[in-house]
C-alpha cells in the first residue's frame, strides 16, 4: 500500500504522520527530539508506521461482519497491551544499560544490589501503567521511567549507602543510550503477543479468534511503501531530502489546520522555541504570518522550564493553573528570569495555582500581540502545537481572543501537536501528484 | 554556482575613487586640507567641496568596520567606556574605532576633524554623537537643524529656515575654518555635476522595473549609491562613474541578464521584493545569500534613498544653490513622515511589480524602526501583497541570528511560491 509521510522536527518533540492517497491519517508517532534529530526522526517514523498498522487493523475488523461490533474495544485493548509490551521492552533495555554502567563503578556489588531493587520496583509498577482508564504522566518513556527511577533511587540510596548522585548518573547515561537506539524490528512479536494478551480477557469463539489472528497477520505482513516524505520544523535542514521536499512549518501548520478545520482563517501555533500567528485563505494557503523575533520568551519551552522549577510534570501545569481563584499578574515572560520570578512570588506567599494561572496568561498575551500583528482574528481560529493541549493556556487564549476580537469559533484538535506533520504529509501527497503531472507533461501528456 | 565572479568596470572605478579619497585624508594634515566630519542623510557635499574640504562620514566607517568584522571589537570598546547596550551601534562602533586609534577602513589613520558639520535629518542621535566627538576633538560644530516633514511636504517656511541657517551658521563656520570666501559660482558648477549623476542613478535604479531586473536594488544598490551619497557628489569623477554604471546596466538589460551576486548572476529571477530599512552589515554576504539562493531579487529599497530621494523627481537645482540644498536635506528618507514612507513603498510595489516586501527592522535604530509595524499593516492592506518582518542590527553582530532569519525568509519565500503556483492543496478525507 502506498503511503505518504510528514515529519515535523520540532525543538522539543519530533512528530511523524502517515497518510493514504486520499490524505486520510493512518498513523502518528511522537518522540523527544533530544540532540539527535536523525534518531528522533527514525523513532517517530517507526512509531507512526506502527500506529498505521493499528488503523489498518481497525479497518480490517470493521469490514468483518461479526467482529465489527467489537472493533473499537478490541483495538483499544490490543493497543494498550502493545504499549505495555513496548514499555517492558524498553525497561529491559534500560536495565541492561544501567547494569553495564554500574559494573564499572567503584563498588559494583553494592551498585548491583541497588539496581536490583530499583528495577524490581519499576517492573511492579509497569504492569498497572497501561490498564484501561489510566492516564500516563507523560507520553514519553524517558519521563515515565525517569520519575519512577528517581523516587525509587532516593530510598535505595539510603539503604545501600550509595550516593544518590551516583545512581542518577547511571540513569542519565543509560537513558541516552536507550533513547538513541532504534529498536530492531520486533513488531510482529510484540503485536502478536499483545493480541494474545487482549484475547485472554475476551470471550469469543475460536473461529472468530482465528479470524482475528489472520487479520493481524494480514496487517503485519502488508507492505507499507513510503512513497514520498516531506519534512518541516526546526530540524528540517537535517533531513536527507531534496529541497523541494522540505517545507517551512508556517506552511505546514496552515495547511494542517485547514485540513482539520476547513473553516480556519487564523492559526496560532505555540511551539518549543517559536510562536507563529498565521492567516490562511479558504484553501489553506498562507496569506501572512508573524513569528516571535530574536527572543523565545513565552514559547513552549517556558512551560517546560516552569514545570522543572516546580518539580511538576508538564501535563500537570494546566490542571493546577485551572484551580486558581485569583490569578497573579505576571509581566515577565523571560524564560531565563522565570525561575527568579517564580521563587520571588512563592516567597511573597502567593499560591502556586495563582502564579501558574498568571504565567499562562502572560504567555498568551505575548501570542496575542503576534496575532494582532498578523492581522487579527476575524473568522474561525485554530490553535495548534503542543501547548494547545494545556487547558489553562486554552482558557487564557479564549478569554483574550474574546476581549480583543469578540466572540469567535476556536478550534482545538486532540491531535493538535501533529498539525505541522499533517500539513507536511499533505504536501507530500501533493508533491507526488505534481511530479507525476510534470513527468506526464514532459512525455507529451497523457495518451 | 561557484566562482563565476563578475567584476564590472564600474566596481573597480568606485574602489579606486574611495582609495584615492582615503589617501587624501591620510595626507590631509601635511597638504593642509581641512577635514569635515558629517553624516550621509542631508550631507552638504557640494558646499563642503566648494570650500575644498575633505569629508569624512562616520556612519560609512562604521558600516565598513561591520563588513570587515571589526565592529564587534569597537562596540565592546565603547561599552567598556560606559556606553549602553541599547545605544545606536554606528555610534558605538565609531567611538570604539576612535578609541583604538581611528584607523579607517583602508588601514590608514583618519585625520582629526577641523569641523563637525551636523546636519541632522530625522535622527536625533546624530546630535548626541557629535557632542561626543566634539568633546574628544575639541573642534567647532556647525549645526544645521532640518525640520521634520510631518506633513509630507517641505513647506516654504521650512526651506527658508534651513537656508537662513546655511547663511548664518554653516557657511560662516566653513569660511572661518578654511580661511576661504564662499564661492557661489563654484557651488553652482558642482551642483550642475550632481544633476548629471543623479539622473544616471535614477536610471539605474529604475532599470529594476524591467523583467528580469538587471540589478539588485538593495544588495547591489548599496554599492551604486556609494559615490553619490558620500564624498563625491558634485565631482566630475562621480559623473563619470554613473555614466559607466548606466552603460553597464543598460547592456545587461539589453541582453536580458539578471543581477550580479557574489556567486554569479541570477538570470532566472523567481521573486521580486521591495525592502524597507538598512541592511545588516556584519553578515552582509550571508544575508544576501538567503535571497539569491532563492533567486529573490530586490527591485526597490528605501535604504538607497537615505542620502537623497531622487526617484520622486527631486534634482539639485544650480539656479537656486542654497534653496536646493535645503530642499535636499528636508527630503531625505529618514526625514519623511510615516504616511509618505508608506506611499513610497506602495508605489514601489506597484511600479516595480513586486511579489511582496520585507521590513528589516534595526534593533538599535529607532529613527528607522519606530512605526514599521504600522507601516507593514498599511502596506499589506493597500497592495494586497504580503510583507515579511525580521529584526537585525546595523553593525552589532550579536543581533544577527542567522538561523531565525533564514527560517523566516524561507517560510516567506515558500508562501510566495505557494501563491504563485496557486496549487489546490490536497484535502484530508478525515
Amino acid at each position: 500500500m502506498k503511503c505518504w509521510v510528514g515529519i515535523d522536527l520540532g525543538s522539543t518533540t519530533t512528530k511523524a504522520l502517515v497518510v493514504d492517497d486520499t490524505g486520510a491519517v493512518l498513523g502518528r508517532g511522537i518522540t523527544n527530539s533530544r540532540s539527535n534529530y536523525d534518531v528522533a526522526c527514525e523513532i517517530a517514523r517507526n512509531e507512526a508506521f506502527l500506529d498505521a498498522r493499528f488503523t489498518l487493523f481497525a479497518r480490517a475488523l470493521e469490514r468483518h461482519t461479526d467482529l465489527a461490533a467489537h472493533a473499537g474495544l478490541l483495538i483499544e485493548s490490543v493497543r494498550l497491551a502493545f504499549r505495555s509490551e513496548q514499555h517492558l521492552y524498553l525497561l529491559s533495555e534500560l536495565e541492561a544499560q544501567c547494569r553495564a554502567f554500574a559494573a564499572e563503578l567503584a563498588d559494583p556489588r553494592r551498585a548491583k544490589a541497588a539496581l536490583d531493587e530499583i528495577f524490581e520496583g519499576m517492573r511492579e509498577v509497569a504492569a498497572s501503567l497501561f490498564e484501561p482508564g489510566t492516564k500516563p504522566r507523560s507520553d514519553f518513556f524517558r519521563d515515565i521511567a525517569g520519575s519512577q527511577y528517581m523516587s525509587l533511587a532516593e530510598g535505595v540510596a539510603e539503604t545501600t549507602k550509595l550516593p544518590f548522585e551516583t545512581l542518577l548518573g547511571v540513569y542519565d547515561k543509560s537513558i541516552l543510550a536507550v533513547e538513541s537506539h532504534v529498536p530492531a524490528s520486533s513488531l510482529q512479536d510484540l503485536i502478536e503477543r499483545a493480541l494474545e494478551v487482549a484475547l485472554g480477557s475476551y470471550r469469543i469463539s475460536d473461529a472468530l479468534k482465528a479470524d482475528l489472528r489472520s487479520a493481524v497477520q494480514g496487517v503485519v505482513e502488508m507492505q507499507l511503501v513510503e512513497t514520498q516524505t516531506v519534512g518541516t520544523g526546526y530540524g528540517r535542514a537535517r533531513l536527507p531530502f531534496r529541497k523541494e521536499f522540505i517545507r517551512s512549518e508556517i506552511l505546514c501548520h496552515g495547511l494542517g489546520a485547514h485540513a482539520l478545520f476547513p473553516g480556519t482563517r487564523t492559526v496560532l501555533d505555540i511551539g518549543g522555541q517559536d510562536t507563529k500567528a498565521i492567516q490562511v485563505d479558504g484553501r489553506g494557503v498562507v496569506t501572512s504570518f508573524q513569528m516571535n523575533d530574536r527572543c523565545a520568551a513565552g514559547c513552549g519551552r517556558y512551560l517546560g522550564y516552569i514545570a522543572d522549577e516546580m518539580n511538576l510534570g508538564l501535563h500537570e501545569l494546566g490542571p493546577m493553573a485551572m484551580c486558581s481563584r485569583r490569578p497573579v499578574r505576571i509581566n515577565s515572560t523571560c524564560t531565563v528570569f522565570a525561575g527568579a520570578e517564580l521563587r520571588d512570588r512563592l516567597a511573597m506567599g502567593q499560591r502556586r495555582e495563582d502564579i501558574l494561572a498568571g504565567l499562562h496568561r502572560a504567555i498568551m498575551l505575548r501570542a496575542m500581540s503576534l496575532i494582532s500583528r498578523s492581522g487579527g482574528v476575524h473568522e474561525e481560529f485554530t490553535f495548534t502545537g503542543g501547548v494547545a493541549k494545556n487547558e489553562a493556556a486554552v482558557s487564557a487564549l479564549r478569554q483574550l481572543v474574546e476581549e480583543s476580537f469578540g466572540e469567535r469559533t476556536i478550534n482545538i484538535s486532540p491531535d493538535s501537536i501533529y498539525t505541522g506533520a499533517l500539513g507536511a504529509a499533505l504536501f507530500a501527497v501533493r508533491e507526488e501528484f505534481a511530479e507525476a503531472g510534470a513527468v506526464s507533461m514532459a512525455a507529451g501528456g497523457p495518451a | 554556482m561557484k566562482a563565476n565572479i563578475v567584476k564590472e568596470a564600474s566596481m573597480q572605478r568606485q574602489k579606486d575613487m574611495i582609495a584615492a579619497h582615503f589617501e587624501l585624508l591620510a595626507r590631509a594634515h601635511e597638504t593642509g586640507r581641512k577635514v569635515v566630519y558629517t553624516f550621509v542623510p542631508g550631507n552638504l557635499t557640494e558646499l563642503m567641496l566648494a570650500f575644498d574640504t575633505l569629508p569624512v562620514h562616520p556612519e560609512i566607517n562604521a558600516l565598513q568596520a561591520g563588513m570587515r568584522k571589526q565592529s564587534a571589537g569597537y562596540i565592546a570598546e565603547a561599552e567598556r567606556a560606559g556606553h549602553s547596550e541599547d545605544v545606536c551601534t554606528y555610534v558605538k562602533c565609531d567611538i570604539g574605532m576612535m578609541m583604538k586609534g581611528n584607523i579607517g577602513p583602508t588601514g590608514q589613520k583618519l585625520p582629526e576633524p577641523d569641523l563637525l558639520l551636523l546636519s541632522y535629518t530625522g535622527c536625533f542621535t546624530f546630535m548626541k554623537w557629535f557632542e561626543l566627538l566634539r568633546e574628544q576633538y575639541e573642534c567647532p560644530v556647525a549645526m544645521l537643524h532640518v525640520p521634520y516633514q510631518s506633513t509630507g511636504r517641505a513647506e516654504p517656511a521650512m526651506i527658508e529656515y534651513v537656508v537662513k541657517q546655511l547663511r548664518t551658521e554653516v557657511i560662516p563656520k566653513l569660511e572661518a575654518v578654511t580661511g576661504k570666501a564662499f564661492d557661489e559660482d563654484l557651488l553652482r558648477t558642482l551642483l550642475g555635476n550632481s544633476v548629471l549623476a543623479e539622473d544616471d542613478l535614477v536610471h539605474v535604479l529604475e532599470s529594476a522595473k524591467h523583467r528580469p531586473s538587471p540589478i539588485d536594488a538593495y544588495f547591489g544598490g548599496v554599492y551604486y549609491i556609494g559615490p553619490l551619497f558620500t564624498a563625491f557628489r558634485g565631482t566630475p569623477e562621480a559623473v563619470e562613474y554613473y555614466r559607466m554604471l548606466r552603460e553597464e546596466v543598460d547592456a545587461r538589460q539589453a541582453q536580458g541578464l539578471g543581477p550580479i551576486t557574489p556567486e554569479g548572476p541570477i538570470d532566472d529571477e523567481r521573486f521580486r521584493i521591495v525592502v524597507e530599512g538598512p541592511p545588516n552589515w556584519t553578515h552582509f554576504r550571508e544575508f544576501w545569500k538567503m535571497f539569491y539562493d532563492e533567486r529573490a531579487v530586490i527591485v526597490a529599497s528605501t535604504y538607497t534613498k537615505v542620502g537623497g530621494v531622487y526617484d520622486r523627481g527631486f534634482r539639485h537645482d544650480p539656479e537656486r544653490p542654497l534653496e536646493t540644498l535645503a530642499e535636499y536635506c528636508l527630503g531625505c528618507y529618514t526625514n519623511l513622515d510615516l504616511a509618505t514612507r508608506v506611499e513610497m513603498i506602495v508605489g514601489y510595489i506597484e511600479d516595480y511589480d513586486a511579489d511582496g516586501f520585507l521590513i528589516n527592522s534595526i534593533k538599535s535604530c529607532n529613527s528607522f524602526s519606530a512605526g514599521q509595524l504600522v507601516m507593514l499593516r498599511a502596506i499589506e492592506e493597500r497592495t494586497g501583497r504580503p510583507g515579511c518582518f525580521i529584526e537585525t542590527d546595523l553593525v552589532d553582530p550579536r543581533y544577527f541570528s542567522a538561523s531565525n532569519i533564514k527560517n523566516r525568509l524561507e517560510s516567506y519565500f515558500q508562501m510566495l511560491a505557494q501563491k504563485q503556483t496557486g496549487h489546490e492543496p490536497v484535502e484530508a478525507a478525515s
